[in-house]
């Protein structure tokens, strides 16, 4: 990880000044940090003491098989890392990772006026480095597994990631993140570069304890006909900011979705940027909420078409389901439209469970409870349904069950 | 013993009085017609027995089968064996037919005490009844209703209550918005339901729908009440009259 370190004490410099963002920055007006800004933090330890040992391999389970790169806190474990199905890919932990990191790592994502990404990169202890060499296709689905826990003082890691997929190359990357315990705080960068031509599928499911702070930003910078999927799924975490980034080149394709299903006084903030930077790209953007409890929800949709851009064809719609009196999201589409030949279209809703249709299944000997649940989840399942990986869908879907079941209780 | 007893039954909605003061016996193996234009009551009759909670009964009391039908909730009553064709059939998206069907049915089945059927058992038996309403088995696996045209939703409705086998079918306006060779199809569908034990309501607003299935005996609602009761004749001679008179002798 040779030549970092300019680039580290620029962006410890950065958020020395920026501080952490407040309600008056329109991009956080609806997320308040302050309890982390208030909090005092230390590095989390590399300790798998808290995690027991059944637990740790039923995690596990899922991804047994396939190229896996485990990190305890921020720092990588080889032990429950599995690198032997690396061929010819490089698949390494970030220190151990040298010219890519160079060429790449901190390049594309915005460090100098976003204070997260500042903050991790000025202290990031490790994560991933993913490189697909040119015209490689590579059909096993690579797991991130980022597990995460506090203690009792509040603790912090820095996962940050870095992929790189050459020109016509093929890849599915999962990013997992799992935690336990009270307070402690997950600040997650993850930098993708996406070659001419190349297609990705990218997942992440954050999973972290309700007691927890996440926030993770995902930067894409996409090559020309590029195809590129991510799905962002929600589960966990106290306070949750998500921030996916992606610029698009000409003829790109990208498709952004995400699901999140905050409950009790959860906090979910979505934040997504599609950046058409050059004609004939195509974007679709589907996030769907399901709130109940006392949770709040942010769903705020970026569209830039820059001058120029022709022929963009950009579709964005967020659908929230609210269960609860006491739950609120604010949704927020905001288009930057600077050329003239392009279809735009945007759209969001709220409401609550069609009563109508509660009824038609009771009608038919459903009880009431059970067409809830059915008609919750059959809201989330046109985001579920597009997961490719199998594993990934089943353990969703099983989640999302139980949810839906423990919500009700 | 009578399947069904309605006894002056009163209900309104959103503090509306709607129906005021039914009275019918539906006995097995009966088919009852009731008609009457629009805004007499017939919908809200066939909501309230299935248990809509949008309308508020009054007064009055509805036996079934000697059970206190108003005490039960609508998924008990469909467990017990009522079943509602609607009118206008819910849209589920997300939600396929068949895995719909086959909840419904093994709670149904479960509450009798019949085992689950399997999932191969249960596709045989779906097959014979798609049949029964000429619909394609690719249907199935599409989302409940949704996309489906109204002949296809009519349709699916009548499917449903031949995979549910009830006690007591009540058809809401089943005909409304149907072609002629739709009619046929549900009607032909119906007329295969048709059992010595099996009771059907079927609510009309036209005589059309009764040359195809024909009750036994036809009814006439006019503001909340049943104003004429007799046999099939009564809906060819309404057809002929239309309403009016009827509606006149009520609020006279």
């Amino acid at each position: 990880m040779t030549g970092m370190e300019p680039i580290r004490q620029d962006a410890a410099q950065r958020f020395a000044k920026l501080g952490f963002p407040t309600t008056r920055d329109e991009d956080w007006r609806f997320t308040n940090v302050s309890t982390i800004a208030e909090t005092q933090f230390s590095a989390a330890p590399f300790d798998l003491s808290g995690w027991g040992e059944g637990q740790l391999e039923q995690l596990l389970a899922p991804y047994e098989g396939s190229l896996r790169l485990v990190f305890i806190n921020g720092r990588y474990s080889p032990e429950l890392s599995s690198l032997q199905l690396a061929r010819g890919i490089g698949a390494t932990p970030l220190r151990e990772a040298n010219g890519t990191v160079a060429a790449h790592l901190a390049r594309y994502v915005d460090y100098q006026d976003r204070a997260f990404v500042a903050l991790n990169t000025a202290n990031f202890e490790d994560g991933a480095c993913i490189e697909i060499p040119n015209g490689t296709v590579v059909e096993e689905p690579i797991h991130l597994v980022f597990l995460a826990s506090g203690g009792d003082v509040p603790v912090i890691s820095h996962p940050r990631n870095l992929v790189v997929i050459g020109p016509g190359s093929q890849a599915t990357v999962v990013e997992s993140y799992i935690g336990h315990g009270a307070k402690y705080f997950t600040n997650a960068v993850t930098e993708i570069v996406a070659g001419e031509g190349s297609v990705m599928d990218h997942y992440k499911l954050q999973e972290e304890d309700e007691r927890s702070f996440h926030v993770a930003t995902l930067q894409v910078q996409l090559g020309r006909d590029a195809n590129f999927s991510t799905h962002s799924i929600s589960l966990g975490g106290g306070l949750v900011r998500n921030d996916i980034n992606a610029v698009l080149a000409e003829g790109t394709e990208a498709t952004v979705n995400g699901l999140y299903l905050p409950s009790g006084s959860q906090h979910v903030d979505n934040h997504t940027m599609i950046d058409h930077a050059r004609p004939h790209g195509t974007s679709h953007e589907l996030y769907k909420g399901i709130l109940s409890g006392a949770s709040t929800a942010v769903f705020n949709g970026k569209i830039i078409v820059r001058w120029g851009a022709q022929k963009t064809d950009a579709k964005q719609t967020n659908k929230n389901l609210v269960l609860s009196e006491d739950a609120t999201i604010n949704t927020k589409p905001e288009l930057q439209i600077h050329a003239d030949d392009v279809r735009c279209t945007h759209g969001a809703t709220i409401g609550q469970l069609d009563q109508e249709a509660i009824f038609y299944l009771q009608s038919r000997g459903i009880g009431k409870e059970q067409a809830r649940d059915l008609l919750t989840y059959a809201f989330a399942r046109d985001v579920i349904d597009r997961i490719k990986v199998e594993p990934l869908r089943a353990r969703l879907e099983k989640i999302v069950l139980e949810r839906l079941h423990a919500n009700r209780n | 013993m009578a399947l069904l007893t309605i006894k002056n039954l009163h209900a309104s909605v959103a503090g509306k009085e709607i129906l005021r003061g039914i009275d019918l016996t539906v006995n097995p193996g009966e088919v009852h017609a009731i008609m009457g234009p629009n805004g007499s009551g017939k919908s809200t009759l066939a909501q309230v027995l299935a248990g809509r909670d949008l309308y508020q009964v009054t007064d009055g009391q509805v036996l079934y089968d000697g059970k206190d039908l108003l005490t039960m909730p609508p998924e008990e009553r469909a467990q017990e064996g009522i079943f509602m064709a609607f009118q206008y059939p819910v849209e589920i998206p997300g939600v396929s037919n068949m895995y719909f069907l086959k909840a419904a049915l093994n709670t149904i089945r479960k509450k009798r005490g019949i085992d689950e059927l399997d999932a191969m058992d249960f596709l045989t038996m779906v097959k014979e009844k798609l049949a029964l309403v000429e619909m394609d088995p690719a249907f199935l696996n599409r989302p409940v209703n949704a996309g489906f045209s109204g002949g296809e939703k009519k349709r699916n409705e009548i499917f449903q209550m031949a995979v549910l086998e009830p006690r007591l079918a009540i058809l809401d306006e089943t005909d409304s918005g149907l072609d002629i060779d739709a009619l046929k199809i549900v009607a032909n569908g119906v007329n295969l339901l048709r059992t010595g034990d099996r009771a059907m309501i079927v609510v009309t607003h036209y005589q059309r729908l009764l040359n195809y299935i024909v009750p036994d005996y036809v009814h006439v609602l006019a503001n909340g009440r049943i104003v004429k009761s007799g046999d099939k004749q009564l809906a060819l001679e309404l057809d002929q009259s239309g309403y009016v008179g009827l509606e006149e002798a009520v609020t006279a």
